[in-house]
């Protein structure tokens, strides 16, 4: 199978992320795979384990997120892409969904793209579907089980992750697969993976490259981004000198502040 | 009066998602703002009274496309339905309430319309004729102003319980346009549904009682003599501390969460998971159990109304977002929070 893995780079979930002069900054904490993306890529190797075939890794961003990429590798995939031009500077999800079609087009017969369900730094969950959508192909997200997958009879099985339960879903490859945690547990990179990765070439698409004529304006702007307003919750500490009456207690301070 | 707002009625196999009315009531907000009429979306099979309780809620009219194949959520047929609702309107602003579905129609019918999509908004401001949404990012640490640049139009998901369910008004009635489905060939076939553990929806819910890797710590608990490994005795005890959680939540008629630490350990299922790397939740109380209060943990419900913290550790950073805290034995106080609310509540 040709696989192809959509991955981001983004600031590690420890890191506290504040705005300076109007600019989000994460002071020195590590730029990381996003996590959500390491489910992906496990399941993309995992695919390729069972069924046999390439895994390629593709992140767009800046030269640094090549990092990102070199995780991916020594994970075990076989290939990596970095797509990188300041056409994609100010990108919203709509011009970032474009710059990956194009390069899993440019890939070529490509029978499964998996990405994890949302990045932890723009949160917008929107990259997959949006992919599926240019490609023509069918969108699978928040997929928490793959039941069967069939390479030559050209169909997944799956179950999606609604609200309500579990929705089960026979689909036509190829197909966009954006995946939650639960699908499986992220291997950790072998030290052989490491090294291999660390001596990676990894090439560089340009907008040309992919072929786009242009990359689609951002439809969107964003006037501003602002820590969220201290809220000041003074911690009102409910004591007493047994369970049951810090219980009532609390209960009753509950009830007071009309919170039922 | 054209329509200038659009919403879309979200439902999982003809129930309606309560917020959807959410949405429906945001609706009118900004069709007063940009001058207007709302009308609702309503796209399925045998839904057909979804349509009139949207109107009930405050839409001016609905859009109805009901067709055999439209019975379960399948993202291309409705993506294409709904895409062509939109281009025969002159719609300003798109709707959908924030689930799974939504995130993934409103970002597919965006490209179909080659225009932009803010996901999961807290809150909007309209002047001047356009729409600014604010919406976290950064998992809930840092909040994103946006809007767009036109002149198609902007589509929102908004998040659950982030706006006023408006009251249905009983009689109020308006058109209903019926529309033909877009179908195409589905590539997608639904086989079925597996429930979820039953109880109340994380994301719906107004109260969650929530558990942390604390919630194995019972010394007290002497695990059956058959158990014998030791993960499986810490697994054990966790689940004795859930069920006086769930006994809590059931009281409370509230839904169970957890901490990524609780699952990790094994504990709950990954779909009861709070926090970044989970659901986001914002309910009216959010009770905190043997949960440190982890970064990552505080993005997913620190935008709860009133948090009550029960942990053994004062130093706890939970306690920072608290609105009361208890220092004490989860296992002491919880069974007792369950009988104080049961007497208070006539349950």
């Amino acid at each position: 199978m040709n696989i192809v893995v959509c991955v981001k780079q983004t600031p590690d979930t420890a890191a506290t992320v504040t705005v300076q002069d109007g600019r989000v900054t994460w002071g020195d904490a590590p730029l990381v795979l996003n996590p959500w993306d390491e489910f992906a890529v496990e399941q993309a190797l995992r695919t390729k384990e069972a069924h046999g075939g390439k895994v390629t890794a593709v992140c767009l961003g800046a030269e640094t997120a090549k990092e990102a990429l070199k995780q991916a590798l020594a994970m075990g995939c076989d290939a990596a892409i970095l797509i990188s031009d300041p056409a994609f500077d100010g990108a919203d999800s709509l011009a970032v969904s474009a710059g990956l079609a194009a390069a899993i087009r440019k890939v070529g017969e490509v029978d499964l793209a998996f990405f994890g369900r949302q990045a932890v730094d723009s949160d917008t969950g929107l990259t997959g579907p949006q992919v599926a959508r240019r490609l023509g192909w069918p969108s699978l997200s928040l997929v928490a089980a793959v039941r069967a997958l069939d390479p030559a009879g050209k169909s997944i099985e799956v179950e999606r992750m609604l609200e309500e339960g579990r929705q089960q879903v026979r689909s036509q490859l190829p197909a966009v697969v954006s995946v939650v945690k639960e699908l499986n547990e992220p291997r950790y990179p072998s030290f052989m993976g490491i090294r291999k990765a660390s001596k990676a070439e990894i090439p560089v698409w340009t907008a040309a490259d992919l072929g786009l004529a242009s990359v689609p304006p951002a439809a969107l702007a964003w006037p501003e981004v602002i820590s969220p307003p201290k809220v000041d919750t003074k911690c009102e500490m409910i004591t007493g000198d047994t369970p049951d009456q810090i219980a009532e207690k609390l209960v009753s301070r509950l009830l007071e502040e009309k919170v039922l | 009066m054209a329509v200038k707002v659009l919403v879309y009625i979200d439902h999982h196999q003809g129930q309606a998602v309560v917020s959807s009315w959410e949405a429906v009531g945001a609706a009118r907000t900004i069709a007063a703002g940009l001058g207007g009429e709302v009308a609702a979306m309503v796209v399925g099979s045998g839904v057909a009274a979804l349509a009139d309780q949207a109107i009930a809620h405050g839409a001016d009219r609905a859009i109805l496309a009901e067709a055999d194949g439209l019975k379960d959520y399948r993202a291309e047929p409705y993506t294409s339905t709904v895409a062509q609702m939109a281009r025969a309107s002159d719609a300003a602003v798109i709707l959908f309430p924030t689930t799974g579905r939504t995130r993934e129609l409103a970002g597919m019918v965006a490209v179909d319309l080659e225009t932009g999509v803010t996901p999961d908004a807290v809150a909007f401001e309209v002047a001047g004729g356009t729409v600014v949404a604010t919406r976290p990012t950064y998992g809930g640490k840092l909040l994103t102003k946006e809007t767009s640049k036109g002149p198609r139009p902007y589509l929102l998901t908004l998040r659950a319980r982030a706006f006023p369910k408006p009251e249905p008004v009983a009689g109020k009635t308006g058109p209903i346009e019926k529309v033909a489905a877009d179908l195409g060939s589905p590539p997608t076939e639904v086989l079925g549904y597996k429930a979820s553990d039953g109880g109340v929806s994380l994301t719906d819910a107004g109260v969650i009682v929530s558990g942390g890797r604390g919630v194995s710590n019972n010394p007290k608990l002497t695990p059956p003599a058959d158990v014998t490994d030791e993960k499986q005795k810490e697994i054990w005890r966790a689940h004795q501390g859930f069920a006086l959680l769930r006994d809590l939540a059931t009281t409370l008629g509230a839904a169970v969460g957890a901490s990524r630490a609780a699952v990790d350990a094994g504990y709950v299922p990954y779909s009861n998971q709070v926090g970044q790397t989970g659901k986001v939740v914002s309910p009216d109380l959010y009770v905190a159990c043997g949960i440190s209060g982890a970064i990552q943990h505080l993005a997913g419900m620190r935008t709860s109304k009133t948090i009550v913290a029960v942990n053994k550790d004062a130093e706890a950073p939970i306690f920072k977002v608290a609105r009361f805290g208890i220092v004490g034995d989860l296992f002491d106080v919880v069974p007792a929070l369950t009988k104080a609310f049961k007497a208070r509540l006539g349950k």
